[in-house]
């Protein structure tokens, strides 16, 4: 049977979304916006990839740009989820691609913990 | 402890390790538990610190509490978290399983720092889940079903507010709970099968955090603001480095400022030991020992405590504050340009004060490369070893003038002399990452904590750790060096009818004399060479080394005189200034090696670092005695 598995399906979702110019890397991201992660992937590199979803940066975790660095825009300061702080290098950045937060309510954003506290 | 105590017949004592990740708050619960009822070690083989406490539970079980290294997950990234994977895992022979595991979060973070505990679960060990920082996030209106939660994981679970021994009571009650249910053997080699999650292993776990989190979070705190607004400055592009150099600038002037206090108290009390041993014993070979070798070269030494300490308390609090990290961020561009990591910025920050604590702060950094570059340039970084030197050759050939309009000079020179060491450092490590060192580099990753007040009890004895391991050096290198040392420049004695000083004849004088051809071209003269000898173990000895020389010298005027008066009369400008040179570079430290060849475990490397160093120290004294030489400094 020809159908797609999941990870194809996934690819190409992201691929489309790439192409509306609806996601960028993390790193490319305007300082102060906010945005959720579409995917991360190593490209075959297991250590970062486990190394960036250890710190967080899962598909579906909210983030928010708060800092570059002077030099290059590097480092950069992101929070996600609304609860830690990570620092993070342009080269490892550009491996998370995020797109437009579609619900502004959904976990880990401002205004869900707006309504709640 | 040695393996050998843990036998057959001495009951085994009851092991918890508390694991956590960095930040939240683990160390200060820890010290709350043992109430500083604790011993600093070294695990076998690495330099990784083994922090363990005594502590009795209200049922009366004799506890050993391992503080682990902070770990965000059991897939050990530094040999710091390797430490943490070893010991939860059993795998470190030293410990075999620990009893029982307490898991130490955030509980204004749970979302990010429960999937440690997941993993921890999954070992199926006696686990118990501590909720640290309960009040800040119920200030924050944050609140957390704990029966939920409890149910949700199988576990049992306890709020905490370590800093204020909240919750303590009700952790040490699940403790005997839990200690009276499990085995008191240790357990079955169950955690061999452990394996590292795979990327999709996170993501589930990841997913399951979230699921709990749904089922037991009733209300989510607000998120914090003050470390947001801090950041705005602290982080700022511009405002950021320049917060960055004058808390710099501060923490030098404490040392040299605050330090002068304690440093002349130090001074004067040696002085009247000095006097008093010399005034109650009669001449002989041991009054000599005594009071010329021992206390003088003691006293040359532990005046350097009072800068260490200072130093150290303001790393300390800074590294408390959440600052350090901050910092990190600054300078890692800056680092990076030279194949160096942000992180690397806190070891050589410690290196400022003593470069062997600073080797050993460089195991938080995981890639091997770079944590071998930090360690090879560590040296670099002027340690408070270095100040007795530039001290007395700054007093006495510096002029004690203002240039450019009230800028002292000899300050000048002594900041150039810091600044040397800190470009020669990175210089070195670009030249050794594009030669030696040659690899890819190392993700930075870091978190930025929240801001919060330094816990003065975490200080306190992170300070008087600091103080045993410098006054410990002391007792051990420095005494046995300066022994030697004097026994060198006593025996064997001057020949009837000598016409140089006694030291002259002594194996210190053959030594020297035989260094001098190949110092000479330097501007090194015998003297120096001999002081240089002793002061291959240890920097400061050398000053307390040419004491000894000039006042062995028969040179009645230099036990008067200050030393330094001596020198400007004896040597000149442009030897002065190349032994400084000299100084900034030559890596004349036996414990700097020592700690170099235990974190890399061979001798390869630090027989590297002391090859280099001795090369570059040559070099630089060369140009700079031809340089000052040639324009009218001799």
């Amino acid at each position: 049977m020809n159908v797609y598995t999941e990870q194809e399906r996934q690819a190409l979702e992201v691929g489309c979304l790439v192409k509306a110019g609806l996601t960028q890397p993390l790193g490319q991201m305007p300082q102060g916006s906010v945005g959720r992660i579409l995917a991360v992937s190593g490209m075959g590199d297991h250590d970062v990839e486990r190394g960036l979803l250890e710190m967080g940066f899962v598909e579906g975790a909210c983030v928010e740009v708060l800092h570059y660095g002077l030099l290059g825009r590097d480092p950069l300061a992101v929070r996600i989820n609304q609860s830690m702080t990570v620092a993070l290098r342009q080269v490892e950045a550009n491996i998370v691609l995020v797109g437009p937060l579609l619900d502004p309510t959904g976990p880990g954003t401002l205004s869900s913990q707006e309504q709640n506290g | 402890m040695s393996a050998a105590t843990l036998t057959a017949d001495t009951p085994r004592k009851i092991q918890i390790a508390l694991v956590g990740p960095p930040n939240c708050g683990k160390t200060t619960l820890f010290n709350t538990l043992t109430g500083g009822r604790q011993k600093t070690a070294n695990y076998p083989g690495v330099t990784v610190e083994r922090k363990s406490g005594q502590l009795r539970t209200p049922v009366g079980h004799s506890v050993e509490l391992l503080d682990l290294p902070g770990s965000y997950s059991l897939r050990a990234r530094s040999p710091d978290e390797a430490i943490t994977r070893d010991v939860v895992l059993g795998r470190q022979t030293l410990e075999g399983l620990p009893d029982a595991v307490v898991c130490v979060t955030d509980a204004t973070n749970l979302g990010q720092h429960l999937r440690l505990l997941l993993e921890l679960r999954q070992l199926g060990r006696p686990l118990i889940l501590a909720l640290n920082m309960m009040d800040i996030a119920e200030q924050r209106g944050c609140q957390i079903s704990i029966e939920t939660l409890s149910k949700q994981l199988g576990i049992p679970v306890v709020t905490t507010v370590a800093m204020r021994k909240h919750g303590v009571q009700d952790l040490l009650g699940e403790i005997d709970t839990l200690l009276d249910q499990a085995p008191t053997t240790a357990g079955t080699a169950t955690t061999d099968e452990w394996q590292e999650p795979s990327p999709d292993a996170i993501r589930a776990y990841h997913r399951e955090v979230e699921r709990l989190l749904k089922e037991a979070v009733i209300q989510e705190g607000a998120p914090e603001r003050l470390t947001r607004q801090l950041d705005r400055v602290v982080l700022h592009p511009v405002a950021g480095p320049l917060i960055l150099l004058s808390i710099l600038f501060l923490m030098f002037q404490a040392v040299f400022s605050w330090a002068a206090i304690p440093m002349d108290w130090i001074d004067g009390g040696m002085a009247a030991l000095q006097e008093a041993a010399s005034a109650r014993m009669v001449d002989s070979l041991l009054k000599s020992l005594l009071v010329d070798g021992i206390i003088a070269g003691i006293a040359g030494v532990v005046i350097f405590l009072p800068q260490i300490l200072i130093l150290f308390l303001f790393i300390l609090l800074l590294e408390d504050f959440g600052y350090m990290t901050r910092a990190a961020f600054l300078m890692d561009r800056l680092m990076s340009g030279v194949g160096l990591n942000g992180r690397a910025f806190i070891p050589l920050l410690s290196s400022f004060a003593c470069a062997v604590p600073g080797i050993m702060a460089t195991r938080a950094i995981a890639h091997p490369l770079d944590r071998l570059t930090t360690i090879l340039i560590a040296p670099l970084m002027t340690c408070s070893a270095r100040l007795p030197v530039y001290i007395l050759l700054i007093a006495a050939f510096i002029p004690n003038t203002t240039v450019w309009g009230g800028i002292g000079l000899q300050g000048l020179v002594m900041f150039g002399l810091y600044a040397i060491g800190v470009v020669g450092a990175l210089l070195a490590a670009g030249i050794l990452r594009l030669t030696v060192l040659r690899g890819n580099r190392q993700a930075l990753l870091m978190e930025l904590p929240s801001y919060k007040w330094p816990n003065p009890t975490n200080v306190l004895l992170g300070l008087w750790d600091r103080a045993k391991i410098f006054i410990r050096r002391i007792g051990t290198i420095i005494l046995s060096v300066l022994v030697v040392l004097w026994f060198l420049s006593t025996f064997p004695g001057a020949p009837e009818g000598a016409t140089e000083p006694a030291i002259y004849y002594s194996f210190a004088g053959i030594i020297g004399r035989g260094l001098e051809p190949l110092l000479a071209p330097i501007g090194f003269n015998w003297q120096i060479a001999i002081a240089l000898v002793p002061g291959l173990a240890a920097r400061e000895v050398a000053v307390a080394a040419l004491g000894t020389v000039y006042a062995l010298s028969g040179n009645e005027e230099a036990v008067t005189e200050a030393l330094a008066t001596t020198l400007a009369s004896q040597w000149s400008l442009a030897t002065a200034l190349a032994l400084l040179a000299w100084y900034v570079f030559a890596p004349q430290c036996l414990a700097t090696l020592a700690a170099a060849r235990r974190e890399t475990n061979s001798w390869r490397w630090p027989a590297f670092m002391f090859v280099y160093l001795m090369a570059l120290a040559y070099v630089a004294a060369l140009v700079t005695y031809r340089v000052a030489l040639a324009l009218g400094g001799g």
